[in-house]
């Protein structure tokens, strides 16, 4: 059975007949026509699904189709008047707005963030308890916080000391211990953000019976993965999210991976790629076994024996989830990522070593980053000043800075890039999500590099700077600047790059000619699905 | 193509306006309440030069907070270097120098000694900065506890060079230093210079602009601007001129202002000490070498505390051991009423100098008053506060 938008209209109508029990009854949450707007982009656009009581439900899409901005929401995040709509749980319309979060969390709404919220040097207890501690006369009663904490861990079979520091746990105890401090409280619904990115076989195991003991209590559960067989080891139904729209909304038992990954992708491919002349020339730059260790959790590997090449003139993208240590990879390269780097990398033939952005820069490597309002850009900073960071060298002498030259090539870049702005003074941080992109590719675009990274380019980009920013990078490679592009997008992926290199937990699973290469194809690979390679 | 208001960048901005304003009012509440002899030439010549050995902090400090640090050992430093002079004039140099140039007259060897006290404390100054700007900005240990360390280590230090006692005697040449007026001649010819060269850049910009393409103001305004500067500095010289002349240690701020808001504006090392301080990560990633220029702003900020410890020996005529003591929060609280961010990659050095010149007027002021000194101290908290309140509060407004 299927339940589509248009059906749950028919439901709706059915109402008129009095049917109103069946529903109280079915859904614990009706979302109808959710629409979320962030400045320049529409992150939700008319989301409507229910979701029954008791039900897994998953939620899948790639990403930036919108799941993380659905579940914020549910769980307050975003409060009411921020976004359209209407969200009813057990038949009530739900309008949290001030302390929204404490809210759904009184209703009974608990989240788990895909980030860990836990505060590292506290113990496990305090952080489950935390903001509730069991209190007697104004003072914490911490026998009382301990042994509850006990209790609720040892209900769960959750193999975690209540009194160690969190600290000291591994990614995966900690985000148990986010699992466990949610269900400290009166849970109704349970909102999982991709809990199992950071956990090992073993313990997604220990999740999934958590799960199903969850379900026989009648705890409802919104489960968001990459990982599409996960779907199919427990959820119930699942909603398919792309570009903000609910594609549909099947039963598990009724579909199947590849249906799945089908509905993620599976729109046409349009005109939306403007076409290139493609000059590729030789080889510039040749990466040979490069592996770097997490810098966040000890130990583990961000990425593992990377082998690839790039020739001036061409785009290889870099497709893979977020977490597949794709970003991890470029900044590698950059020479800003840890320092337990092995392996080796060839400019022009010639061996180099690269262990801070300067050198990167100095060898005429420019990095977009995937996260530009951290690392590309300085937001409180004139855009004239942001552009001509990394250039400044070539305006000034050993005294002075000629701001009168400087002005006018800033002025040069801005112009050709489009950069809408009334004046080049303007606070980089008044601008559009889009304008700003610009302003990145602007200081890179100056300095006149030989390899540009673009990381996520169009992340939070509207359509049309979108292409914009397409027919840019055309121009770049026609130019014969060698660019490597990461992309969350399966369809930009395929429709801008030459080759495609593919990563799955840290590893390159396979680097596909764009002749090869389909939205099944990439998508099998950066999910690691073993037995659909073969399409 | 777009016009850009090139414009925009000459005035200067709001913050910089309402911190004047704020300055007039504090003058004219003293001056209707000191019978106006707070506006006397005499007074506002001793207020300048009481806010002098301030001034050199605030500058550096404006740069350092600018980064996103901190340096609390400014004061220490200021007295570790006022208490190396008064040593080296009182005790090492006088010996050494006779032995040398027997033949030389007393006002002779004086002179002498000054020009190598000042070159040593200089470069004890610039050692002190090197250190401190290493550990913090290599090292990495967070700038509060490595100048908190620095802060201890020079006090510690001073005793030491002092045996706890007040140095004297100074030579009259370095109390010229601090304690001497320019000749009134000398300073109408300075206003003269700054005149001319008000004017010059004044046409030099018009003609670049005109070079670039920019849009120019008419004529008339831009020579209306410059005139309105020049009829300030001229004003300033003759209001002080009335007195004796312009104190000799208002000249060396003057000039190290000059030097220091230009190196925030118009060169590499300025852009970066903002950008660096406005997001470190995107400045590192953008290829800039955010250590040296940490590194650099310490050194900085270390030979100011050196120009500030030799000013204050020379008006105080002796090393003392409480010499720049707490000098270190008054020169960040005049930086903060300035308009510079604690949160980094904001202020000016302009601001600075009008903070600290509350600070001093207040001080100033009250004393005229025959105010209590507690209540000076307790004045000059709630204005700071006041003042980050306002600028808090104007933040949240415009955001």
């Amino acid at each position: 059975m299927v339940y589509s938008i248009f059906i749950s209209e028919n439901c709706k109508k059915s109402n008129l007949y009095g049917s109103n029990n069946i529903l109280k009854d079915e859904y614990i949450l009706r979302i109808e026509n959710v629409t979320k707007d962030f400045p320049g982009i529409r992150a939700l656009s008319n989301v409507s699904f229910k979701i029954k009581k008791g039900d897994i439900h998953g939620l899948c899409g790639e990403n930036g189709a919108g799941k993380s901005t659905l579940v914020k929401i549910l769980a307050g995040v975003y409060p009411h008047n921020t976004y359209e709509g209407k969200i009813y749980f057990n038949d009530e319309e739900i309008k949290f707005t001030r302390f929204s979060v404490r809210q759904a969390i009184e209703k009974g709404i608990a989240i788990v963030y895909q980030e860990l919220a836990l505060i590292p040097e506290m113990t496990v207890g305090e952080n489950i308890f935390l903001g509730r501690e069991p209190e007697h006369k104004g003072t914490i009663s911490w026998d009382r916080l301990f042994s509850d904490a006990k209790e609720i861990l040892k209900k769960y079979k959750l193999n975690i000391p209540f009194a160690a520091k969190v600290s000291a746990l591994s990614v995966g105890k900690q985000q148990m211990v986010e699992i466990a401090k949610a269900l400290s409280q009166e849970v109704k619904v349970l909102i999982l953000d991709e809990p199992t990115s950071a956990l090992t076989d073993a313990e997604i195991k220990s999740l999934m019976e958590i799960l199903k003991y969850l379900k026989h209590n009648g705890v409802t559960c919104i489960y968001i993965s990459h990982k599409l067989e996960e779907f199919f080891r427990i959820t119930d139904n699942i909603t398919v999210l792309r570009d903000g729209l609910v594609v549909n909304t099947v039963k598990t038992a009724d579909t199947t991976e590849e249906k799945v990954i089908a509905m993620m992708v599976g729109r046409e491919m349009k005109e939306r790629f403007p076409v290139r002349n493609r000059k590729i020339g030789e080889k510039i730059l040749e990466v040979k076994e490069l592996s770097t260790q997490d810098i966040l959790s000890q130990g583990k590997i961000a990425i593992k024996n990377i082998t690839f090449d790039l020739k001036k003139g061409e785009v290889l993208g870099i497709a893979g989830l977020m977490g597949s240590g794709r970003s991890e990879l470029v900044t590698t390269i950059f020479g800003e990522y840890g320092k337990h780097v092995t392996g080796e990398i060839f400019l022009e033939g010639r061996p180099i070593k690269i262990s801070s952005a300067r050198e990167a820069v100095n060898y005429g490597i420019g990095l977009v980053p995937e996260d530009r309002k951290k690392m590309g850009l300085v937001l409180m900073q004139a855009i004239y000043k942001n552009i001509s960071l990394p250039n400044i060298r070539k305006f000034s002498n050993a005294l002075s800075i000629d701001k009168h030259k400087e002005l006018n090539e800033c002025r040069k870049y801005a112009d050709s890039l489009n950069i809408k702005t009334p004046s080049l003074f303007a606070i980089t941080e008044s601008l559009s999500g889009g304008n700003q992109q610009k302003v990145v590719i602007a200081k890179w675009l100056m300095s006149t590099p030989k390899i540009l990274i673009l990381d996520d380019p169009t992340r939070g980009i509207d359509v049309g700077t979108k292409y914009e920013i397409y027919k840019l990078i055309n121009q770049l490679a026609e130019d014969g600047i060698a660019i490597i592009m990461i992309s969350s997008e399966l369809e930009e992926i395929l429709g801008m790059s030459d080759r495609i290199l593919v990563m799955h937990e840290g590893k390159c699973t396979g680097i596909l000619e764009q002749k090869e290469a389909t939205q099944e194809k990439v998508m099998a690979l950066a999910t690691g699905t073993k037995n659909y390679s073969e399409v | 193509m777009k016009t850009l208001d090139f414009t925009r960048k000459i005035k200067i901005d709001i913050k910089t306006y309402t911190l004047i304003i704020a300055l007039l009012f504090i003058w004219l509440l003293f001056g209707y309440l000191t019978g106006g002899i707070f506006f006397s030439s005499r007074n506002l010549s001793n207020l300048l030069r009481q806010m002098t050995i301030m001034s050199f902090l605030s500058i550096g400090m404006t740069l350092v907070i600018i980064t996103g640090n901190i340096d609390l050992s400014v004061g220490s430093l200021t007295g570790f270097i006022g208490i190396i002079a008064a040593y080296l004039q009182a005790v090492m140099l006088p010996e050494i120098l006779q032995g040398l140039f027997p033949n030389l007259s007393t006002g002779g060897l004086g002179i002498l000694s000054t020009i190598i006290t000042i070159i040593i404390c200089l470069l004890v100054a610039l050692l002190a900065g090197i250190c401190q700007g290493y550990i913090i900005a290599y090292l990495k240990v967070p700038a509060f506890i490595a100048t908190l360390g620095g802060m201890l280590i020079f006090r510690g230090a001073i005793l030491g060079v002092s045996g706890g006692r007040t140095i004297v005697p100074v030579e009259n040449s370095l109390r010229w230093v601090a304690q001497g007026y320019l000749p009134k001649n000398l300073g109408i010819l300075v206003a003269a210079i700054a005149i001319i060269v008000i004017f010059l850049m004044s046409l030099r910009s018009r003609s670049k602009k005109k070079q670039y393409g920019f849009e120019i103001k008419p004529f008339t305004y831009d020579f209306l601007v410059a005139s309105a500067y020049s009829v300030l500095v001229l004003g300033f010289v003759l209001i002080i001129n009335n007195y004796r002349g312009i104190p000799n240690p208002v000249i060396i701020m003057v000039v190290i202002a000059i030097l220091v808001t230009y190196l925030a504006n118009n060169t590499k090392f300025g852009r970066y000490v903002y950008a660096l301080g406005g997001n470190i990560e995107a400045t590192k990633f953008s290829g800039i070498n955010v250590q040296f220029v940490i590194f650099k702003v310490f050194i900085l900020i270390g030979l100011l505390s050196g120009v500030a410890g030799i000013v204050l020996t020379g008006y105080v005529a002796a090393g003392t051991i409480g010499g720049g003591m707490n000098y270190e929060l008054t020169a960040i609280a005049g930086c903060v009423i300035g308009g510079t961010s604690l949160m980094g990659g904001k202020g000016t050095i302009l601001g600075a100098l009008i903070g600290t010149l509350i600070m001093a007027s207040l001080e100033n002021g009250m004393s005229i008053m025959n105010m209590s000194v507690f209540w000076q101290y307790i004045v000059k908290g709630l204005v700071l506060i006041l003042a980050v309140y306002v600028d808090v509060t104007s933040k949240k407004s415009s955001s």
